[in-house]
């Protein structure tokens, strides 16, 4: 797992959240809830990792402690195959941070409103690099502006003034201005309109190209997941349900939950739409406060038999780099 | 006959920066049974035509034109005898679940009341029928869970029950304004499918709205394609998605990723949609059409039929 080229490497992560039932006395022990349940990846330099999975399964959550916004609660996660995220000091977690940046849903509330666009994207590289000369500041920043296809003569303007796809640019603006080797993107174009949506996922395999940094793409569409990703990485409650090459995935999905999920996708094209087969689903998510045992997607998967319920699945591939969580996959 | 006759709708709103035209002359006709699809991006005027429909413009809203249903006018009748329509004839899905469920009151009131009130049902026969209703929506264990709080489901139950409580009175029109996107894609197929099974039980008609062409590709016979309160195009869904007309409808197409093939880079619609408050002089859709002509700048396209049952509205050479 210590190749040279892997910037994350990911095993075994698992992040708990207390939740006190209701009218718990001071001293019951809360519920375990197991937001992220063991998961292992890993990531190279200059890839796409798309993660996709239903409201509830662990994405964003995944997302916040590979950065450690969120504390993890077991688990490894290898920096460039040197530094644990998880156990860094906080000079060491700075210098991470520097060369792992985050966009988010909300164009609009990841801005703070009192802030020039200017201060925003600037705020980052005066963190990090509090002795960079105003002027200097000031270029690179119209530089990245630019680079992001904001007009620099905008740069005091502040973020209610600009529309939605503008803030997200604006959001990737201020991700890149420290030239980070990581991007994680928490679902940066569901709040965007189809039209505007297609401009930055353009800008962002763009910028991509130019400057050669890895992404992590969390996102619920399929679609764009599929356009932007290398790999892709499918959870359901807290676990992976499969990992792999972006089209491997689409075309051959092995996973019941994936063949599900790609199923229902609805296709804009009336006749491709109304020929094709859906899987549905019976019902909803379980809690993630009481998954089932065994296998979690077991309540809803179609191919159930009684190992399911015993014996959880792991991870495994016959030969390929398509991993599958099941016992029986196609 | 048509069951709904939409002509020349307009919606405006007086508002403290000035008048906003939602809606600008929009026609369509819908017939009985049939699912006509509205699509169109934010603040496009989608969902106020709706409204319009239902009689739910907010207050500083003036609607003109005319909405004909079943031969006689509904537009801006007095509030008894809409609702004598709405409910009974009319109903309505909302986008957000839960923000269109009373919190304070359980599944089975908030059912109940509507049978009571339009049907005049005692409350036990009223229960009845609703346990019925959340049954044929396929909500497990019907007649336990409908005294449930409606934040005792998740969002696709609570759907559900939405869908349950608009078909309570057996209405000829369903009006779903965006009643997926809130919802997961495995969800999202789970209620697309339900709605199609009632529709054809029912023989009820739907107006879909939605932002996700390929949800309207599954479940329409005709589409809308609104742009800043305004038809672009208007036809068969086959034709127009094969075959579009308008450079709009060509933009939003091409700018969507597809599940089923890996494509290239993402042809995009540049710029941002309009401002509803400072609306171009001419076509609303000038400023970022590729192929937009001088006359576009000011003088606004009319929907006109080129060809046999479909409409658009635009002035550029017609190129299929």
């Amino acid at each position: 797992m210590n190749n040279t080229n892997e910037l994350l490497s990911v095993s075994d992560l698992k992040v708990q959240f207390d939740i006190y039932p209701k009218g718990a006395m001071p001293w019951t022990s809360p519920d375990k809830l197991k937001a992220v349940d063991g998961i292992s990846f890993s990531l190279k330099e200059g890839e796409t990792l798309g993660i996709v999975g239903e409201s509830g399964c662990g994405k964003s959550t995944l997302a916040r402690a590979l950065i450690k916004l969120i504390p993890a609660h077991e688990g490894k996660v290898l920096w460039m195959g040197q530094h644990d995220i998880l156990e860094a000091s906080k000079t060491e977690l700075l210098d991470i941070r520097r060369q792992a940046q985050m966009i988010y849903q909300d164009p609009l509330a990841s801005l703070n409103p009192r802030m020039t666009i200017g201060q925003i994207i600037a705020e980052p590289l005066i963190t990090h690099y509090p002795k960079t000369k105003k002027e200097d500041v000031k270029k690179q920043v119209q530089d990245m502006m630019l680079k992001v296809g904001l007009l620099p003569n905008q740069i005091n303007r502040y973020p209610h003034e600009f529309s939605g796809g503008q803030c997200q640019r604006i959001g990737i603006a201020r991700a890149l201005i420290l030239n980070p080797k990581l991007i994680i993107c928490d679902e940066p174009v569901s709040a965007l309109d189809v039209s505007v949506q297609a401009q930055v996922i353009n800008l962002l395999m763009e910028l991509q190209n130019e400057l050669g940094m890895s992404l992590i793409f969390i996102a619920h569409d399929l679609s764009v997941v599929r356009h932007i990703s290398t790999r892709i990485m499918v959870l359901y409650l807290g676990n992976v349900a499969e990992v792999s090459p972006a089209n491997d995935l689409y075309e051959n999905p092995k996973h019941p939950y994936t063949q599900a999920l790609i199923s229902a996708v609805p296709i804009p094209d009336p006749v491709a739409e109304k020929n094709k087969d859906i899987i549905l689903l019976e019902g909803d998510l379980p809690s993630p406060l009481s998954p089932p045992s065994g296998c979690v997607f077991r309540t809803r998967c179609p191919k159930t038999q009684q190992l399911c319920a015993t014996t959880k699945p792991a991870l495994e591939s016959n030969d390929s780099d398509h991993f599958v969580a099941c016992h029986f996959a196609d | 006959m048509n069951l709904l006759e939409v002509k020349d709708l307009g919606v405006q709103f007086d508002t403290l920066d000035g008048t906003v035209n939602a809606v600008n002359g929009i026609s369509f006709n819908l017939k009985a049974g049939e699912t006509l699809g509205i699509v169109g991006e934010s603040g496009s005027g989608k969902s106020q035509t709706v409204f319009a429909l239902m009689g739910l413009i907010a207050r500083n809203g003036t609607t003109t034109g005319s909405i004909k249903y079943n031969g006689k006018e509904i537009l801006n009748l007095p509030e008894k005898q809409l609702n004598k329509i709405r409910a009974e004839q009319i109903s309505m899905i909302f986008q957000d679940p839960m923000t269109s469920l009373n919190p304070y009151t359980r599944v089975s009131d908030q059912l109940t009341e509507v049978l009571i009130h339009h049907k005049g049902l005692s409350k036990k026969q009223a229960l009845i029928e609703s346990v019925q209703m959340l049954d044929a929506v396929k909500i497990p264990q019907a007649k336990s869970r409908i005294h449930l709080y409606p934040h005792e489901f998740s969002g696709g139950m609570r759907q559900r029950v939405m869908i349950a409580m608009a078909l309570l009175c057996k209405p000829q029109l369903l009006i779903a304004d965006e009643p997926t996107t809130a919802l997961d894609v495995t969800v999202q197929a789970q209620i697309m499918k339900l709605l199609s099974e009632l529709q054809q039980e029912l023989g009820t008609a739907i107006i879909l709205i939605t932002h996700d062409l390929g949800v309207i590709a599954g479940s329409c016979e005709e589409m809308l394609v609104m742009y800043g309160g305004r038809v672009m195009e208007y036809g068969n869904i086959k034709q127009v998605f094969s075959q579009p007309a308008h450079p709009y409808t060509k933009g939003l197409l091409h700018a969507i990723p597809r599940i089923d093939h890996q494509g290239d880079q993402l042809t995009t619609i540049p710029g941002s949609p309009p401002n509803m408050l400072r609306l171009p002089e001419g076509c609303p859709f000038e400023p970022r059409c590729g192929v937009a002509l001088d006359t576009c700048k000011n003088v606004i396209p009319t929907l006109q039929e080129f060809t046999d049952n479909r409409y658009r509205a635009c002035h550029s050479a017609l190129e299929l």
